[in-house]
């Protein structure tokens, strides 16, 4: 039994959702997951000087315990497939965000035949972070972007447009 | 004398009612959206082929061990060879210089002893007083 979904816009209810949102904002766990040279900027957010783990966000070396996916670099066509099984098999709700110019839009490679020209072909993306490949500072700023997005998010209130709606159809796209 | 049982009989009940507690919230909070892919083990993304019960390989573990000798020598190597030039400058070229070929010396010792005994070898023979014929 679930009450996702199921609640009338009560106080009692949104305040929970905040709370909720509050958690998941400040427990973003990412998942090491480093397709290019943008990987090595991410190494560096996560590493003491940027320090990304001060949000609250920190790396995980499963899809299974990850709650965001940070597409860092160029998405191969081969790639590709395996990052949206990566992202099917993270546990909801799950967030992208989309690092660098390559995964944004495919970059200085575009036009080469074996890449796909922007991660969100393939998922939805909750936030892109320009750059080429974007400094530390950019991809925190883009992580603190994704927390304001998750403070937005209704879970329990009814008709709520919660993220579990559109995951299956986009699975068989 | 039943008294005394109330402190564990407390602490049983606050723990059982803890793990309902956060059981109950999860199943009345957490979102539940399973579907076939993301059911499907887990591989780093490679779609798994076979069973995921099987055995290894046993001298994959060997291999591993025999790996750490390497991996110590560039993990030490490396910084010193970074600073090397400024201890060459103080004066000191021949103890950096010697300490380091000493640590390559025992790493090589380590690595000396596994060519002997074989282990290098991925199918390797045992010899027939070892088996205790």
């Amino acid at each position: 039994m679930s009450l996702l979904n199921t609640l009338p816009d009560y106080v009692l209810t949104t305040k929970t959702d905040e709370l909720l949102n509050w958690m998941r904002k400040s427990s973003i766990w990412y998942m090491l997951f480093g397709l290019a040279c943008c990987a090595i900027e991410l190494m560096h957010t996560g590493g003491p000087r940027a320090d990304i783990e001060r949000f609250g966000a920190t790396p995980r070396a499963s899809a299974r315990q990850s709650d965001l996916m940070i597409v860092a670099g160029t998405l191969t066509l081969k790639m590709a497939l395996r990052t949206r099984l990566l992202y099917d098999q993270m546990p909801d709700p799950k967030y992208v965000i989309s690092m660098g110019s390559c995964a944004s839009c495919g970059g200085l490679f575009q036009l080469a035949y074996s890449v796909c020209d922007g991660v969100d072909k393939i998922l939805p993306v909750d936030v892109y972070v320009p750059g080429c490949p974007p400094r530390p500072e950019a991809l925190t700023e883009g992580l603190l972007k994704l927390q304001e997005k998750i403070m937005t998010e209704r879970w329990l209130s009814r008709g709520s447009a919660n993220r579990e709606a559109n995951h299956e159809d986009v699975t068989a796209a | 004398m039943y008294l005394s049982f109330g402190v564990p009989l407390a602490l049983t009940v606050i723990g059982i009612g803890f793990v309902a507690l956060m059981f109950g919230l999860q199943k009345l909070l957490a979102p539940n959206n399973p579907y076939a892919r993301k059911l499907i083990p887990y591989e780093c993304g490679e779609p798994p082929t076979g069973r995921a019960w099987i055995n290894f390989n046993v001298r994959f573990y060997l291999i591993a061990l025999i790996f750490v000798v390497f991996e110590v020598e560039v993990a030490f190597v490396y910084p010193i060879a970074a600073v090397y030039l400024d201890w060459v400058r103080n004066g000191a070229r021949i103890a950096a210089l010697s300490e380091i070929l000493i640590f390559l010396l025992i790493l090589f010792v380590g690595l000396a002893y596994v060519w002997v005994k074989h282990d290098l070898e991925w199918i390797k023979k045992v010899p027939d007083q070892e088996l205790g014929r």
